[in-house]
């Protein structure tokens, strides 16, 4: 059950409200997203990253998890 | 720990450079994971390369281990570096090369230049 890129948008605004964010693909499984958020200040790219896959709340994780590729750029939000 | 973590923990740390990739560094099997051992092929880095595919304990396990849900994940000394997203960008930005070379681990260091060239 692919996502579309509403869907992964709505998810990650929920935990970065203020973020500058947009999400491209259209198979729903192989998508990109391009995440300038205020609350990576500070954090190394690995864990920007982490604050990403855990606000898609397990849609990447595992066998059932219905992104197979994410393709993420993240930087912080002056 | 389950004998997947501790097989995933043993390998990390007993080898300066690991790859955890679908395939093998000479046949992999995916588009992200082809695209980090290119990248460590090319710079003549030497690495140990584990196929997930090959067993389903370490596939899971090592998402686990790390807290990380995709495949690649490149190990430089014990410690996570990143996915396939992060490793290219850390190679165009020249921050591979300065983890490397703080690490102990030697590379090409023209061929990362071409690298970068190429992708002006």
């Amino acid at each position: 059950m692919a996502m579309s890129a509403s869907e992964i948008e709505v998810l990650l605004r929920a935990t970065f409200p203020t973020a500058d964010i947009s999400v491209s693909g259209n198979d729903g499984v192989h998508m990109a997203a391009d995440i300038a958020a205020v609350e990576f200040a500070g954090k190394n790219r690995v864990a920007q990253q982490r604050m990403v896959y855990a606000a898609l709340k397990g849609a990447m994780d595992g066998s059932n998890g219905q992104l197979h590729a994410l393709q993420l750029t993240t930087r912080v939000k002056e | 720990m389950s004998d997947a973590q501790s097989q995933i923990k043993e390998t990390v740390e007993g080898n300066d450079v690991v790859l955890f990739m679908k395939g093998t560094s000479q046949m992999p099997q995916c588009g992200f994971s082809s695209k980090v051992a290119g990248i460590l092929n090319y710079l003549g880095v030497e690495y140990t390369d584990v196929n997930v595919l090959a067993d389903e304990d370490v596939r899971q396990g090592i998402k686990d281990f790390s807290d990380w849900p995709t495949i690649p994940q490149l190990y430089v000394k014990n410690e996570f570096i990143g996915g396939c997203d992060i490793v290219i960008e850390m190679m165009l930005s020249g921050e591979l090369d300065t983890v490397l070379a703080n690490n102990g681990v030697g590379f090409d260091k023209d061929a990362a230049d071409k690298i970068r060239e190429a992708n002006g």
